[in-house]
Formats: C-alpha cells, sequence, structure tokens
C-alpha cells in the first residue's frame, strides 16, 4: 500500500534581543547559573512582568516576511504547569490571539520545483530555566539564566509530505530569522528549536493520520533522522495492523530511533487563561508600515538577484543567499575580485566551505575575508596566478600568511606566460625524453599528459598549462 | 498624641513640638502594650523605624519636610519590604525576607513616613474575618471576641486601636473597606491602576488594589497622594498625572447627586446598619445633596462572578509558591509530585487551598466556557450598571457591610455565609472602581460603615464628600474603649 506522510513543525527561535522578554535581565548565553535572573525571572512574590517593545517589533519583523497578517491586538496568557525550572508555576505566552496570524514561506525542492508551506502562526513567549540533572548526585540544579528569554514559536501548517521537505522549510525559517537578525539560529545552544508532529495516511485520504510529537531534535540533521525514522515506524505499525498512539515520543540521536515519552492521557491541562498583569499588546498600522520599510532583502528575493544579476544557476544561487552573512561575503568577494560571479561562487561554495566546515567555523569567522579570497580570485582572472597554485595561496591565507600578491611574491608563484620560456621548458622534455616521443608520435596520444606534468615540474608549477599544452602539441605532432 | 490627626502631628513635627523620634517611640510603646490582645502586627520593626525616625528629624531640621516627613505608618504584610519578613499571613512565607521593596513601600519612605512595622492580615488576602492568618486572629478593639473584618484587619485594628495613625492596606474584594467598616476607621480603595501593584504580593491581580486607612478622610487622603502614581514596573498601572487628593477636601457638595443602589438596602441587610446608613443620607441631605434611586441589577451575580475570577487568578498566582525557589519547602520528599504535593499542602491554610482548588476547576479544560469566560461577561454586564448609575448620581451610597462585625469563629464553618460579608463591595473590585469607607453610626457599641463609590479617577470627590460628613460628624473621632 501507498502511504503518504504529513508532516507540520513547531519552531521555537529565541529572539536576540539584549534583555529578557520580560524583566531587565541580560539574555547573554553561557553566564555563570542563576547569575543572570532578577527578582521578575525568579517568579518572587509580588513582581510583575513589563513586556520589552523591541521583541513586539521582532515579530512584527517576521510576520512581515512570511506574508502574514499582524494582529493589531494580541494577548498574553499564562500556560500553567508545575516543573521545577518554571518560576511562576506558569508560562506567559500567547494562545487565542497570536501576534503573527496566518503567513507563508516558499520551499525550494528536488528538481528545482518549489512548494508553499503555510505558516499558521507565531506566537511570543518567554523562556523557562534549565534543570541540570547531571552535576549533583542527590539533586537536580535549577539554572533560571534562560528563564524569561524572549522566544518566537512558529507553527506550520501540515503541509509537508517527506523529511526532505521538512528541513526544506526549516532552514527556510531559519534564513528568514537569520537575514532578519531576530534569532542567532544557534541550535547548539537552543536558540533554533524544533519539535515535529508526523502522521501517515493512505495515499488519497483526506482526513489526517494520528499524529505524534517529536521532541529532542537538536541539529537539522537529528529532526531529518528523526521524521524519517517516525514514519516508517508508523507505516510499520499501521501495515501490521497496529494503530498509531497519539503521544509524544523523544529522539534518541545515539540509537536513531524515537522513544514514546507520554501519552495523551497523561498530557497536562495548561489553563490557559489571559493575563492578567498584562496588557493586549497593540500594534498600530503606523508602527508595521515602519519596519515593512526597514526590513532587509530576504532570501528568496535575493536567490532570484543572485540568479538575475550574477548568471548564477538555481542551485548557486540558493546556496549563497540561505545566509545574509554568505551573501554579503559573496558579493563583496565578486566586488573586490572583478572575476566572474560562477568563480567566486566555485570557490566559496568550494575551497572556503570546506575549510570552514572543516575547522567548524561559521562564514563570519572565516580567516580568509572576502578581501583576501577577492585579492586571490583577482590573479586568477588576470592570470597572474594558475588555478593549479591557487590551492597553495589559499591555504597560505587560511593559515595566516596575508594577502594573495604577497604570498605569490615570496613563494614565486607567478604564472609563467612567456613564450619563449615556456619553449625552452618544452624543448627540453622533448629532448630529454624521445622513448615518449616516439610512443606519442606512434600514436600514443595519451603520453601529451606526461609532456605536460613534466613540463610543469621543470616550472614548479608556474607554466600556464594551457599555453604548455599547445605548444607540447604542435611540437610534438611537426615532427 | 496618638489621638491627634496626621495634619496635626505633621503641623507638631514641623513646629519642632514634637519629634519624629519622640512620636515614634510613643507609638511603638503603645504597640509594645496594646499589640498582645489585638495581634494587629506581625512584625515590628523597631530598629528601623528609630533610624527613619531620626533620619526624618535630620530633614525637618533642615527645612526638608514634606507633610508626612517623620509620620509613623504599618504596612500590611503583603507589601515587599527590603530585609523585612514578608509573610502575607501563611506559614509558606513565614520564612520569607523580602529582598527589594514595594513601590508603595519605597515611595512612602521617600515621603519621609517612617515605617514601624506589619501588620496582620488573612493568609494571602483571602478573607473577610482575618481568622485565616497563619500568626492566629486579629480581635477588634471595639469589642475582643469580635472579628475587625478582613482581609486588611491588622491594619484596621491598628488604626483604630491608634496604635498607628496610618496603614497601607488592600481590597480585592473589599478587603479595605469591609474591615474600616467593622472597626470604625476611613479606607479607600482607590480606582484600579492607580496604586502601583509592584511589590504587592498578589491574590487576584485584576482586582487586587493598594489603598489607605486612616481615622479620617483627610488622613487617608494625605497617604493615597504618597502611595499612588504611575508606576513603570506595574503594566496596568495608570499613565496619570500625580494629584492631591485633599486639594478638594473642602468643597461645597450642595446639589451632590446621591445614588442609593436599590440593590444594597433589600434581604440580608440587617436594618439597624440599614437605618445608621439613612440617618447619614439625611446629613448629606441637609448639607444640600440630592438623592437618586439606582438600580445596580446584577448586584446579586457580583458574588459568584467574583468567585469565579478571583480563585482562578489566584489558583495561577500562587502556583509560584512551591517550595523551590523560597517560602515552605517540605522535608524528605520522595519525587517531586510528593516534594510539590507536601510544600503546597504543609504551606497554605484550608481557605486558601479551597480558592486554589476552585480556581484550578474553573480554568479546567472544558469548564473554562462555563465559569471564568460567563464570569468575565457578568463583569461587563456589572461595569454597565454602574456607568448607567453614574448617569444619574456623582456617587453611590450604601452600607459597607450587611451588618457589624461579627464573633471570632461565628462563620468561620460557613465559607458562603462568609462571602457574602463583602456583597457590597465585590462588584466594585469587578468593575475596578474607586470606594471608600467611612464611620456612620454604631449597632450595639460596634460600628458601621457608609460605603461611598465613585466613578473612575473620582477619588478627589470621594474624599471631598467623606471629608464633609466628618466635619459635622464625630463617628471618626470615636475611640474603643480602653484605647484611649
Amino acid at each position: 500500500m501507498d502511504w503518504e506522510p504529513v508532516v507540520g513543525l513547531e519552531l521555537h527561535a529565541q529572539l536576540s534581543t539584549k534583555s529578557k522578554i520580560f524583566s531587565s535581565a541580560s539574555t547573554a548565553y553561557g553566564a555563570a547559573p542563576n547569575t543572570q535572573a532578577c527578582a521578575v525571572d525568579l517568579g518572587l512574590p509580588g513582581v510583575l512582568p513589563v513586556l520589552n517593545a523591541e521583541v513586539v517589533r521582532m515579530a512584527v519583523k517576521f510576520g512581515l516576511a512570511v506574508k502574514a497578517k499582524i494582529s493589531p491586538r494580541s494577548v498574553f496568557a499564562r500556560k500553567n504547569y508545575f516543573y521545577p525550572d518554571l518560576p511562576k508555576g506558569y508560562q506567559i505566552s500567547q494562545y487565542e490571539l497570536p501576534i503573527v496570524d496566518k503567513g507563508e514561506v516558499t520551499i525550494q525542492i528536488d528538481g528545482g520545483s518549489e512548494k508553499r508551506i503555510g505558516v499558521t502562526r507565531a506566537h511570543l513567549e518567554e523562556d523557562a530555566g534549565k534543570s541540570i540533572h547531571d552535576v549533583f548526585p542527590d539533586a537536580t540544579g535549577i539554572d533560571l539564566n534562560r528563564a524569561g528569554t524572549p522566544l518566537i514559536e512558529i507553527v506550520s501548517d501540515p503541509d509537508m509530505r517527506s523529511a526532505a521537505e521538512a528541513i526544506a522549510y526549516m532552514r527556510k525559517i531559519h534564513s528568514i530569522v537569520r537575514y532578519l537578525d531576530i534569532c542567532d539560529g544557534n541550535m547548539q545552544q537552543g536558540s533554533f528549536r524544533c519539535d515535529a508532529n508526523v502522521s501517515v495516511r493512505k495515499k488519497g485520504d483526506t482526513r489526517l493520520g494520528t499524529r505524534t510529537e517529536l521532541k529532542n531534535l537538536n541539529s537539522f540533521r537529528f529532526v531529518e533522522r528523526a521524521i524519517e525514522y517516525e514514519i516508517e515506524r508508523q507505516i510499520d505499525v499501521l501495515e501490521s495492523g497496529g494503530e498509531v498512539a497519539q503521544e509524544t515520543r523523544l529522539y534518541d540521536p545515539d540509537g536513531n530511533e524515537t522513544r514514546s515519552m507520554r501519552g495523551k492521557e497523561e498530557a497536562n491541562d495548561y489553563r490557559y487563561f489571559p493575563d492578567p498583569d498584562l496588557l493586549p499588546v497593540e500594534v498600530t498600522d503606523e508602527l508595521v508600515e515602519e519596519i515593512r520599510a526597514s526590513l532587509p532583502e530576504l532570501p528568496d528575493a535575493k536567490r532570484q538577484r543572485f540568479c538575475d544579476h550574477y548568471g548564477l544557476n538555481a542551485y548557486d544561487a540558493s546556496n549563497l543567499s540561505l545566509s545574509r552573512e554568505l551573501a554579503d561575503y559573496f558579493e563583496r568577494t565578486v566586488e573586490i575580485s572583478g572575476a566572474t560571479p560562477k568563480l567566486c561562487a566555485n570557490w566559496i561554495s568550494g575551497e572556503l566551505a570546506g575549510a570552514l566546515n572543516k575547522a567548524a567555523l561559521e562564514i563570519g569567522q572565516s580567516p580568509v575575508t572576502p578581501e583576501l579570497l577577492g585579492g586571490m580570485l583577482k590573479r586568477l582572472a588576470d592570470e597572474t596566478l594558475s588555478g593549479k597554485l591557487a590551492k597553495q595561496v589559499f591555504d597560505a591565507m587560511w593559515s595566516g600568511e596575508g594577502e594573495a600578491d604577497a604570498i605569490i611574491e615570496a613563494k614565486g608563484l607567478k604564472q609563467v606566460t612567456d613564450a619563449g620560456e615556456i619553449e625552452a621548458l618544452v624543448d627540453a622534455a622533448i629532448a630529454g625524453n624521445p622513448e615518449q616521443v616516439a610512443q606519442y608520435r606512434a600514436g600514443k596520444q595519451k603520453v601529451l599528459g606526461f609532456f605536460v606534468g613534466q613540463v610543469m615540474k621543470a616550472s614548479q608549477g608556474k607554466a600556464n598549462p594551457g599555453q604548455v599544452n599547445e605548444l607540447l602539441k604542435k611540437k610534438l605532432g611537426n615532427e | 498624641m496618638h489621638l491627634k490627626s496626621v495634619f496635626d502631628l505633621s503641623k507638631a513635627l514641623r513646629e519642632k513640638k514634637v519629634s519624629s523620634r519622640e512620636l515614634v517611640v510613643h507609638f511603638l510603646k503603645r504597640i509594645e502594650e496594646r499589640n498582645p490582645e489585638l495581634n494587629a502586627f506581625i512584625t515590628v520593626t523597631q530598629e528601623q523605624a528609630l533610624k527613619e525616625a531620626d533620619r526624618a528629624d535630620v530633614l525637618i531640621a533642615r527645612g526638608e519636610a514634606g507633610p508626612l516627613t517623620g509620620v509613623p505608618l504599618a504596612h500590611k504584610d503583603l507589601f515587599c519590604t527590603l530585609g523585612v519578613r514578608t509573610s502575607c499571613g501563611s506559614s509558606m512565607l513565614d520564612n520569607f525576607i523580602a529582598p527589594y521593596d514595594a513601590t508603595v513601600v519605597e515611595r512612602c519612605r521617600d515621603q519621609g513616613l517612617v515605617m514601624v512595622g506589619k501588620t496582620n492580615m488573612d493568609e494571602f488576602a483571602m478573607g473577610s474575618s482575618n481568622e485565616n492568618s497563619y500568626y492566629g486572629p486579629v480581635r477588634n478593639p471595639w469589642s475582643l471576641d469580635r472579628v475587625p473584618g478582613g482581609s486588611s484587619g491588622g491594619s484596621a485594628a491598628a488604626v483604630a486601636a491608634r496604635l498607628v495613625p496610618l496603614a497601607t492596606c488592600t481590597d480585592t474584594g473589599g478587603s479595605i473597606r469591609q474591615p474600616a467598616s467593622l472597626t470604625g476607621i476611613t479606607g479607600i480603595k482607590p480606582t484600579y491602576g492607580r496604586v502601583s501593584r509592584y511589590g504587592m504580593i498578589a491574590f487576584a491581580s485584576s482586582l487586587d488594589q493598594g489603598g489607605a486607612m486612616g481615622l479620617s478622610a483627610a488622613d487617608a487622603a494625605l497617604l493615597l497622594g504618597a502611595m499612588a502614581g504611575f508606576d513603570e514596573r506595574d503594566s496596568t498601572s495608570l499613565a496619570r498625572d500625580q494629584e492631591q487628593f485633599t486639594d478638594n477636601l473642602e468643597a461645597d457638595i450642595d446639589g451632590l447627586r446621591i445614588g442609593l443602589p436599590r440593590q444594597h438596602f433589600g434581604e440580608g441587610l440587617d436594618p439597624r446598619v440599614g437605618a445608621c446608613v439613612e440617618a447619614a443620607i439625611e446629613d448629606y441631605q441637609r448639607m444640600g445633596a440630592r438623592i437618586v434611586e439606582v438600580d445596580l441589577e446584577n448586584t446579586d451575580l457580583s458574588i459568584p462572578a467574583y468567585y469565579v475570577v478571583a480563585p482562578a487568578e489566584a489558583s495561577s498566582n500562587l502556583a509560584r509558591y512551591d517550595g523551590v525557589r523560597f517560602g515552605h519547602r517540605t522535608e524528605n520528599p520522595q519525587g517531586l509530585e510528593d516534594f510539590y504535593k507536601r510544600s503546597r499542602s504543609e504551606g497554605f491554610g484550608a481557605e486558601v487551598k479551597r480558592r486554589i482548588m476552585i480556581g484550578t476547576y474553573v480554568l479546567s479544560a472544558g469548564y473554562y466556557d462555563a465559569y471564568y469566560l460567563k464570569a468575565q461577561q457578568l463583569r461587563r454586564i456589572i461595569k454597565e450598571d454602574f456607568q448607567r448609575a453614574f448617569e444619574q448620581a456623582d456617587v453611590l451610597m450604601g452600607p459597607t457591610s450587611p451588618s457589624v462585625a461579627f464573633r471570632l469563629g461565628e462563620k468561620l464553618d460557613d465559607p458562603v455565609t462568609m462571602y457574602l460579608c463583602d456583597i457590597y463591595t465585590n462588584a466594585v473590585n469587578l468593575a475596578g472602581l474607586p470606594a471608600m469607607s467611612i464611620p456612620a453610626g454604631f449597632v450595639e457599641s460596634m460600628p458601621v460603615g457608609l460605603h461611598i463609590i465613585g466613578n473612575y479617577f473620582d477619588e478627589a470627590r470621594l474624599f471631598n464628600v467623606a471629608h464633609r460628613y466628618q466635619q459635622v460628624t464625630d463617628w471618626h473621632t470615636r475611640i474603643p474603649l480602653g484605647f484611649e
């Protein structure tokens, strides 16, 4: 039987404000436990929340970026449950009236086609603290530094039909929040988190199957694997005549499987009600327009421009527009180098991406700046440097040896294009290898490669390979 | 000295006829001598009070004193006070030393008021008799076997017994006005949002409002002036210009339209209390006021609406008392659930538990619409009733409480009868209006309170109306026997 998976995601993005959503404590990551929690974050008796206006602006930005309707009036509600790292015994969230109403994004899927994914809603809420189970032998530690950090929860429609589509959607939202500079997107530190709702149904069914909610998905890879695993598991259950239980399941990355965490019966009754300590959030048309006018170019627009303006193919354009930093890097490199955008794109997506990946660095931390890379590509473009030697120059720049021109000079890597010089090397190679000359002339064309190698070796790689090729062919064939 | 009005004390201080230290020592001595029989104070802050008095004396000497500089006051024990236990009348917070000052506490100190202690109250402000305090009941100075009302019973008894000239208090459903009525003093609950709730331990956030108690409208006006004003730390605080509530005290009330809500004079009202109120209204007529009958049709719905909204908010507000970060924590818990259950079962008293359970129930899935949403609708209807009444009248008057102070233990086993003590006051909180209670006679030697309800932001008029009455009557100057 043919099964159709249905996936929806709940993404939590930590908003990168300096202070918390309802207090003036700092949100910086990594401070000593409980040093960034003020009376309000601790939920002391008598304290009251005051909304950080910046959080509202950020939510509006996001809403506009996903073409959503911004609610002129949204309401904070209390989500009541007990947990030691939830200081007040309730989380302030938005329930019936979220700030961002229905929106949508477009994802690029296999084969270059596009698909629209609905954004059901996005709402503001505060983060909880952290329970630390592995430091004290007989007790659980509570760190409330994170308590009160602003979050925007972005809920998708159940529009995705595979793990790959889910990832494409997640990357798109990730890219949008980074473009807007409202979230640092760091999944390891938990600034960008994902819960996935997964169900399967018979192909052609219009009714949704029973879904499970997957948690503990703290990388793109885990999200993909967990969804894939869960789809298979549900299909197995259904094909063996069973029923999928509505439950929350925890992904275990070590075993690559999902395990039941709690069933529907154990689900909390959160007793939501409007928070009487906070007024409804009013967003005026003026504010919306002001924010709209200040929006940066977004990933889709940038991708299109990279195709139109630079003539990049869809693949390169998508890749390079994924993050604003990468896109900026690319554009700056093109500008400085004067090289073809395709050459720049190749180097950035190839050599540079490989080196960054190996060193686990972000583009913004690259030791090879766009100025350095651009400087090198300029020399490639004007043929001062051969493609073969460029790798050496790149490595030297990566290890901090300075600009391309200086490295070329110091290491003597300048390409030899002087015809006389090359001719002398070619002649020497022919003269020194009569046997191979005979083979070539007997029709063994492959031997040409040997001669090219000899010449390049003799030139220490500096000879222009095109010229060498041409001259060798001429000389070997003429006699 | 303890028989003087705050106006007179202030004058004596500035004319240096008495120092703040002398004044504070005098009141501290009265507290020491008379509090044991009343139990009006949970904590007396003698040392700190003397220091603050000395500081006040320095200001007075420099000529930098305001009208309240050097005057003693007590705070209800739910206003957080830096370095001083803030118990909220609960064993849950018996060990809680607040690490910060409530806005009200800060403002009173800024005005030079000297805190002499923290007053007893019903646990988490839930009660109408002050019998729900972990620290034991407060007794009414007019008759020690009777309750002073609640939840601000400690503040009311302390002022009535002249243990302190001024006290802060809070009112969620009548917790200022009912004890003021039962102890024969003046108390005002201002418009919701006038007084910052920051640092005021929450019972029901949308109803809670801080206010002032004193022996007269003029004294209470002075204190409220010190407490009120916009506070950026409270999102529900109202951004309005600072008002001098004393400016308008002497204004003529000729032509004042007094609305008498029919529903406040019906069944359940002790006719003797009703007679006192009617006599007071006749006094007003003699001063030129006109009487109109008005309808507050949905008065009978205010108690059910109140007992859905208030417990719902309380059930959530009190979730933070879980033993994790502060307050009572159980010994040797067996797992997390046991930790919560026992910490909270041990830390809260019966009435608090009852309201947490009611509140949890009315917010539960499947009941929310039938209870919480319905109650919110009633709240709107009740508000509209008042607005219609204020089209016909400038102020509304009636009894604050259906009866005079009852005996300790009399209503303890019957929560519904206890809840009915606040039948005239609850609706005012649901609507967010300002209201006060002033002494208006006696029944069986126990004080009767006149309830005066104003329209939004009309506190200055309330003080004026109350003050004019106090100029032609002497109920507010009567002193409980033995406390002269």
